[in-house]
């Protein structure tokens, strides 16, 4: 009874890591800019990878395995936070413009209108 | 449980191939290297799994170690590209 409460909430973990996993791969695809593209990699980081790895610790039991899970665990959701803000102030520092809706049109529409305004046309 | 390990494993790994559109076709390099850091996460997901699936204990260590050097590189790259004036 109680092994197969722990590998059902394994199974349970596992699957919802996996999901997240997946989530971050359709974010990092479909997602227009360097920004979000980091809000999407950084979700998959911690709750993927988490998640994944704390079913596998239900599954193990009581082992010496699970000290090394932990330590991944650990180094994955500090690395992960290190690296979402390196790569944020690279993107900052370089000047990468944040993407909005329509911006070529709106930029045109910007320069139009002062066009008009300093040639009195 | 071996079964479910192995079909996670090769969602992991579709999930793999996916992620190298971006990091072919991303116009800028920090699209690469973000994701790259997602290939190296979900990379070091399936060692674990496989890890599992053989019963292998040493492929623990040799996530530990994957996870270090990951973020070693990609904590570099993004310093030396905002060391740099232009892209």
């Amino acid at each position: 009874m109680f092994e197969v409460m722990t590998k059902s909430l394994a199974v349970l973990f596992l699957s919802v890591g996996v999901f997240f996993l997946w989530v971050g791969v359709v974010g990092i695809i479909r997602l227009p800019d360097v920004y979000s593209r980091l809000h999407a990699a950084t979700k998959c980081d911690i709750l993927g990878a988490g998640l994944t790895l704390m079913g596998l610790i239900i599954y193990e039991g009581f082992s010496f395995n699970v000290l090394k899970l932990i330590a991944v665990a650990l180094l994955l959701l500090s690395s992960s936070l290190v690296t979402g803000h390196a790569v944020a102030r690279a993107a900052m520092r370089t000047d990468l413009i944040p993407w909005q809706e329509n911006r070529e049109d709106r930029l045109r529409v910007e320069k139009e209108k002062l066009f008009r305004e300093i040639f009195k046309v | 449980m071996i079964p479910f390990f192995i079909g996670a494993s090769i969602a992991l790994l579709m999930g793999v191939f996916a992620a190298l559109y971006r990091a072919f076709k991303g116009p800028n390099i920090l699209d690469r290297v973000l994701a790259v850091n997602l290939i190296g996460t979900n990379a070091l997901v399936v060692l674990i799994l496989i890890a599992y699936i053989r019963g292998y204990n040493a492929y623990l260590d040799v996530a530990l170690a994957y996870a270090l050097l990951s973020f070693i590189s990609i904590v570099v790259i993004a310093r030396y590209v905002e060391s740099k004036e232009e892209l």
